[in-house]
């Protein structure tokens, strides 16, 4: 039985359509993607499954429990990490994580030890008394996940969860994510609009004016593409070009100068090519679709581009810095 | 009722005021400079009536001051957590919404009954004398109030989004609820409308309530407007709408 479990979910506002007829299941143990550029529907749909909101029409179950109906349960089940942080600046991590323990109804003597093992977890421990305004934007996010998972939920929510951190505690806290699967035994269900970051999902769907427009695994996306290019530069382009149509029986052509060759598994036939052609390769270079490309191909844009406005000046410097990092 | 989740909310106000002694210190400097500024010199027009002095006679009201700044600002502190986002971890968890206002009213009522006793502690300094009984009195009264004007202020702090709206809640709600509370003049010397206004405001019966206990005996304009126990009455009756009216706010807001 899917974790997670959505049946045509429709939510308006006013006149507007969040979300259109959303239907997707997610299995446990997995991490799932939820793409989309802002303002697609992605944090509607997760508050609709954090029963924070209920839907306009159509239903959602998390491990069994009905979001609209059994919100209590649903809570219970969950941990969420919000795209702006929700940790209070003023209270030790310590004391953030002992509030969020009590706030669950951790046992008693339970409590110190869970939050011990979160701090060490996230390797914040020698920092636990330090107030989280002093802690930079990474340590944060990072506090924040050790936070979600302390009452054991079965699905952590992570929204946007790399938004506004430099690349390098990016990669980190995107190491530390894949991890949470099997070291927690929990689902992961995160959103973002980094395309690359999605490729380390189990699955994905796409999500576009409040519709899902693709679902899959990132491999079975990146198909719809039509899957890696390889560019080769020889001596001979022409009569290489022949060779490998022969040999490798795929599609080739000379452009520019280089031989551009489409096919599915690229990596695989690269020794075939330099077997094949031997000597007069001077140059290979391989080139993967990206789940960006999906996108465009599916959409025609971009998925950073921006829409909408926001007066919130939190969000006017994650612009800001989305527009200097794109 | 989450009693964890309650107590939780409590100490995490309680450990930030205790951290934040910039806030504790004015929370005490407001009603001395009330009291023995304007109040010092306010006794140079008005006479003593009945044995009582104008500044025995604003003491209560002070007193009701410093409960309505703190409980008031305790419960703002909700427009900052919306603000700040710490609010959505209390919203997401698996706790009632009723749960939450009673843990934030708590809060201001801790908070502000301590600043209250700090003040109380003055009575000497003003002449009164109070026995034990009449102090007891006087902190169980501070307590009532306090929930009463922090759950009014979580009602409030339901229906504004962001501390912008701060002023405008200082200015057109907290100044007016102190001034028309009988504080600094008797409501029964007020004119008819604003005698009606004053009779809708919660803490005109807590510092009624308080006149009873810290000047049982004044006579005239200075005595207290209300029968006492219409103002426990009031004030009870108040705090249980404001609760009920708060979680639905949250409920629906959420």
């Amino acid at each position: 039985m899917p974790i997670i479990k959505v049946e045509n979910l429709i939510k308006k506002f006013g006149n507007v359509t969040a979300v259109n007829d959303v239907s997707f299941n997610v299995e446990e143990g997995t991490i799932f993607g939820f793409l989309g550029p802002n303002g697609a529907g992605k944090t509607t749909t997760i508050n609709i499954l954090c029963a924070l909101l209920s839907p306009t029409s159509g239903r959602a179950f998390i491990d069994g429990h009905d979001c609209a109906k059994e919100s209590a349960l649903v809570r219970k089940s969950i941990g969420i990490v919000f795209q702006d942080t929700t940790l209070d600046k003023d209270l030790t991590a310590e004391e953030n994580l002992i509030f969020h323990a009590y706030l669950y109804n951790v046992e008693k003597s339970e409590r110190q030890k869970r939050v011990d093992d979160a701090l060490k977890f996230v390797d914040l421990f020698s920092r636990k008394d330090d107030l989280v305004k002093k802690f930079s934007g990474g340590m944060k996010r990072k506090l924040e996940v050790a936070r979600g998972l302390i009452h054991r939920p079965k699905v952590l929510f992570l929204d946007e969860p790399t938004l506004g951190l430099d690349p390098q505690s990016r990669t980190n806290l995107w190491e530390f994510i894949i991890e949470l699967p099997k070291k927690h035994n929990v689902t992961i269900f995160m959103t973002t609009h980094y395309m690359e970051e999605a490729e380390v999902c189990n699955d994905i769907a796409i999500i576009d004016n409040g519709k899902i427009i693709a679902s899959g695994s990132p491999a079975e996306l990146k198909k719809i593409v039509g899957g890696d290019v390889i560019y080769l530069k020889t001596k001979d382009n022409l009569k290489a070009v022949d060779e490998v149509k022969k040999v490798l029986n795929v599609d080739a052509s000379v452009k520019d100068g280089e031989i551009f060759i489409s096919t599915i598994k690229g990596d695989a036939c690269i020794p075939e090519l330099i077997r094949t052609l031997g000597d007069s390769v001077l140059s290979v270079r391989l080139q993967r679709p990206t789940l960006n490309d999906v996108f465009l191909k599916l959409t025609g844009k971009e998925i950073r581009e921006e829409g909408g406005s926001g007066s919130d000046t939190i969000k006017e410097d994650v612009r800001a810095y989305r527009r200097r990092h794109s | 009722m989450e009693f964890n989740a309650i107590y939780v909310i409590v100490a995490r106000e309680f450990k930030k005021f205790v951290r934040e002694k910039s806030r504790l210190i004015s929370a005490i400097a407001r009603p001395l400079v009330w009291l023995f500024l304007v109040g010092a010199g306010m006794s140079r027009l008005v006479a003593p009536v009945g044995g009582v002095s104008y500044m025995q006679f604003i003491f209560p009201g002070i007193l009701g001051m410093t409960i309505l700044f703190s409980s008031m600002f305790s419960s703002i502190s909700i427009i900052w957590d919306k603000e700040f986002g710490f609010m959505k971890e209390i919203l997401v968890a698996p706790v009632s919404r009723f749960s939450i206002v009673i843990g934030k009213a708590l809060s201001g009522t801790i908070i502000s009954t301590i600043q209250a006793v700090i003040v109380l502690a003055l009575f000497p300094f003003l002449g009164l004398k109070l026995g034990i009984l009449n102090i007891i009195g006087v902190i169980l009264i501070c307590t009532t109030v306090s929930f009463s004007i922090s759950a009014f202020g979580i009602v409030l702090a339901t229906f504004y989004e962001s501390y912008e709206s701060f002023s405008v809640i200082m200015n057109f709600i907290i100044m007016p609820m102190f001034f028309l509370s009988g504080a600094m003049y008797p409501v029964k010397l007020l004119p008819e409308i604003l005698k009606f206004v004053a009779k809708l405001n919660p803490l005109t019966y807590g510092v009624d309530a308080l006149k009873h206990v810290i000047s049982p005996l004044a006579t005239g304009p200075m005595s207290p407007d209300f029968n006492v126990f219409v103002d426990i009455g009031v004030i009870i009756a108040m705090s249980v709408v404001f609760v009920l009216i708060g979680g639905k706010a949250f409920e629906r807001k959420g």
